[in-house]
């Protein structure tokens, strides 16, 4: 009985997986070209950043918060990686060193106010996104573009996976990132104590987690994530620029939703953000294999598909309320 | 007895909460291969005694001394680290997560650098067997009852190796098999010397188990004595600071004289009522100015017949009257319309909004009710507020305190008086009087017995018989998810209903 019924929290994963293969299917048939591996390869190349940030994400919002300043920090990242290579002379290693070092101490200063000044998570990392973009604008106002050979390198190089299939470097880097992902948040004690604190915080503290670690460093992990996304960003873009990345961090926080976690913490999955963005970006797709289609109707698909995703979400949980029977058990004499 | 043996003590421990002084300079001893209970009042400071020994509250003054070291513990993390294993009052675990995972999340077993499921998963199974207790242990914690969840905090806290365990009211829910069961862990815990600290308002359970009784009241402490040298009037009599004898007699008499009034005429009536899995079909008739009683053992069917009286599950057979009109109730909201009410066992986690005032939480079901139009004027509801806090004597600086500043025994006084207050014509409590002392309790059953001369409907499900016994004018008897009989009148007994249950059939 237990491997027939599939597991109820698995649904909306499913759902979504589901429609994604219905889009892929809908574009197969519509469009002549569309059906080809490497359609939905470039849908990994165009988006390993966003993939990247959606993961982290997601992870935040289980945690029962949220992290506004992933876009915005993406934008610093590539900023930061400009400067120190075309001003400091920096090696590309302490390049994207200082990247992350810059990015993780935005998350932990984040994550610091949040747990023992008791900010609002949309507050700090609402003011944590302005100074990020401040400082783009603080270090340099126009486009940057970054020569560094072994950026080059990066972003040109292409793996041939088929005969005329290829990805890039960056979609191997987001796949590691999204196993490593999948590890922390099933099979780290870091992991299931950020989902027990989205459960219920309270009880959380009262069964001895550590509640406020775990937080602080829930949003360093996200800063420090969206620092490797900013890399991968570089390796995608070539140049920095302060308004790169412009409200990035709503699609990340709709490949989440989309992706089925809930904005009230405590459930979903890291994996749903992966399939999140691949249905962002099959939109997309399908809007420029279309031709006569404006790309900003792809938002308005976006903004349709939240709601019938939240839609789905209440009424999935409204059901398991009202269906929720009392769930047998046997008392062994 | 020596000081050697001494496992806890705290001396002299102060904790002031704004406007009320939770602990006024108590001592607590706790020794080896004791088991100590802990008695008052609700809002006596009972809960805050072991929080501060736990590290979630801070004392102000006083000292701590675990085996002879002095300890401050700062955060409830460092209490396990110190052997401290606790079950807080109310189930205070993880609904998102599995049962599994609530047993064993912050040590769980790593394999290979990663968790190792399987073994969490069949480490928790034992866990439970422990209790008696066998389940799918991988299903979230939420879709199990609320008497399972305990059974659950209660085997987390037994998992743990610790020198002091601290159950703080972990029977509130359980039955008397599922308390044998945990009291024969308890004991065989006790010869191996653990210490224990047992909070209850079950008198008979304290006299049970406890070696020892610590009596709190007002904070402040009233002594600590051997159980076997303290009889049980002393004892009511040294936590409600009152001579026993004559608080009992009004109590039954006002309940009495309450319980005159019950005319037959039905509110509420319905043929072959079932829902297939939960409950097989049953026929029930709720008079007006009648307290109706469920009755059985956990499992028995009788939440689930209140839930589909209620439409909480949709019933898949049968048809129901009230006011002698056919009518279908399908889901809450029908039930509500026609006047009905419920009061789930539930309160934690489907009553309390822990940041609203105790007036703002009283009046939330009356003022839905009235629809969120109709205006309750201030006045008016400070007088609906001021009455139930008079009535169930609410310990509290004053109403517009934060819920979630109260003590669990008052935070579940103020949401009954939430369904109290309502106005219902069929008023369904599902057990009421969980967590509440002994005072109150009487309280509420003559509030039940006034509802019910009002002429309001009223159906009651509590697993103290006595409390149905003394309040009930008829009672149905469930077993096996099957309604096998009914009693009235003076058949209802503690002795008919056991023979009931014991008989199958009437
Ligand atoms: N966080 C808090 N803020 C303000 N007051 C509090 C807080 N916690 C407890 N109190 C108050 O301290 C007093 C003691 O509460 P405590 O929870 O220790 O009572 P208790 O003996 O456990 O009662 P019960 O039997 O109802 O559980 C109560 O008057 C309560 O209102
Ligand atoms: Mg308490």
């Amino acid at each position: 009985m237990k491997n027939l019924q599939i597991n109820s929290k698995f649904v909306p994963l499913l759902i979504t997986i589901g429609l994604f293969l219905a889009l892929f299917a809908a574009g197969s048939v519509s469009y002549e070209g569309f059906f080809s591996m490497q359609v939905v390869l470039n849908l990994l190349v165009d988006n390993a950043f966003l993939i990247i940030v959606g993961l982290s994400q997601a992870l935040v919002i289980i945690l029962g918060g949220i992290d506004l300043s992933c876009g915005a920090l993406i934008a610093l990242s590539s900023m930061v990686a400009a400067y120190s290579l075309s001003h400091l002379n920096l090696h590309p290693a302490l390049a994207v060193l200082a990247v992350l070092i810059v990015c993780s101490a935005f998350g932990f200063v984040q994550g610091w106010l949040i747990t023992y000044r008791k900010f609002q998570p949309f507050i700090a990392t609402l003011c944590g996104m302005f100074v990020a973009r401040g400082l783009c604008f603080m270090i340099n106002q126009d486009t940057v573009p970054i020569t560094d050979p072994f950026f080059v390198t990066m972003a040109t190089t292409r793996i041939k996976l088929i005969p005329g299939a290829a990805i890039s470097t960056s979609v191997i880097i987001a796949l590691v990132i999204v196993a490593l992902y999948i590890y922390i948040a099933h099979f780290t004690k870091f992991g299931r104590a950020v989902y027990a604190i989205g459960g219920n915080e309270q009880s959380a503290r009262l069964m001895g987690l550590p509640v406020d670690r775990t937080k602080v460093l829930a949003y360093t992990l996200s800063g420090f994530t969206s620092g490797l996304a900013g890399i991968v960003f570089c390796f995608y873009m070539l140049s920095a620029y302060g308004l790169n990345a412009m409200a990035l961090e709503m699609d990340a926080i709709a490949a989440a939703v989309i992706g089925g976690t809930l904005m009230t913490g405590g459930v979903g999955f890291v994996i749903g953000s992966v399939f999140g963005v691949m249905i962002e970006g099959i939109m997309q797709t399908l809007i420029t294999f279309q031709g006569d289609l404006n790309s900003w109707w792809t938002r308005i698909a976006v903004a349709f598909l939240l709601c019938v995703f939240i839609v789905v979400q209440r009424v999935l949980v409204l059901k398991r309320e009202a269906k929720k029977r009392i769930r047998p058990v046997e008392f062994i004499a | 007895m020596g000081t050697e043996n001494v496992l806890v003590r705290m001396d002299g421990i102060c904790k002031e909460f704004p406007g009320v002084k939770a602990l006024d300079n108590v001592d607590f001893t706790l020794r080896h291969g004791e088991i100590h209970a802990v008695c008052g009042e609700n809002g006596a400071g009972k809960s805050t005694l072991i929080k501060v020994l736990t590290g979630v509250e801070h004392n102000e003054s006083g000292k701590i001394y675990l085996d002879g070291v002095a300890i401050s513990p700062k955060t409830p993390m460092e209490a396990p680290a110190l052997g401290i294993s606790t079950v807080y009052q109310e189930v205070n675990l993880c609904p998102n997560l599995s049962v599994a995972e609530n047993i064993f999340i912050g040590r769980e077993p790593i394999r290979n650098g990663k968790i190792d499921w399987k073994e969490v998963n069949k480490r928790s199974e034992i866990a439970l067997a422990k209790l008696n207790l066998k389940l799918d242990v991988s299903g979230r914690l939420d879709e199990y009852s609320v008497a399972i969840q305990q059974m659950v905090a209660i085997a987390r806290a037994l998992d743990i190796s610790a020198k002091v365990l601290v159950l703080d009211e972990p029977t509130s829910s359980l039955n008397k098999i599922e308390v044998a069961n945990l009291f024969r862990i308890m004991r065989k815990l006790k010869s191996e010397g653990m210490g224990i600290i047992f909070i209850t308002h079950f008198l008979e359970q304290v006299y049970e188990i406890s070696d020892q009784i610590t009596i709190l009241r007002n904070g402040q402490l009233v002594g600590q004595f051997e159980t076997a040298k303290l009889d049980r009037l002393q004892l009511i009599a040294k936590m409600i600071g009152k001579d026993l004898a004559e608080f009992e007699k009004t109590i039954k008499e006002d309940v009495r004289d309450a319980g005159a009034a019950a005319n037959e005429d039905a509110f509420y009536q319905a043929r072959n009522l079932g829902q297939q899995g939960s409950i097989n079909p049953f026929d029930i008739k709720i008079g007006k100015g009648e307290v109706m009683g469920l009755a059985g053992l956990l499992g028995s069917g009788r939440t689930e017949s209140a839930r589909v009286i209620f439409g909480i599950d949709e019933p898949d057979s049968g048809e129901t009257e009230v006011d002698n009109k056919k009518v279908e109730i399908k889901t809450p909201a029908d039930a509500i319309r026609l006047g009905f009410a419920f009061c789930s066992e539930n309160r934690k986690t489907e009553g309390i909004v822990a940041n609203l005032t105790i007036r703002e939480n009283i009046i939330l079901a009356l003022q839905g009710k009235r629809g969120m139009g109709a205006y309750l004027s201030h006045k008016e509801q400070e007088e609906i507020a001021e009455k139930y806090v008079k009535l169930l004597n609410i310990i509290t600086p004053s109403i517009e305190q934060l819920v979630g500043n109260l003590s669990g025994g008052n935070q579940q006084k103020v949401l009954l008086a939430r369904w109290l207050a309502t106005e219902a014509e069929l008023l369904i409590l599902d057990e009421p009087t969980r967590g509440i002392d002994i005072g109150a309790k009487a309280e509420v059953q003559k509030l039940v017995l006034q509802l019910a001369a009002d002429g309001k409907a009223v159906l009651l499900i509590s697993s103290e018989l006595d409390e149905m016994v003394r309040c009930c004018s008829r009672m149905a008897v469930y077993k096996d998810k099957q309604k096998i009989g009914e009693l009235k009148g003076a058949e209802i007994s503690e002795i008919n209903v056991m023979k009931t249950i014991a008989g199958g059939q009437k």
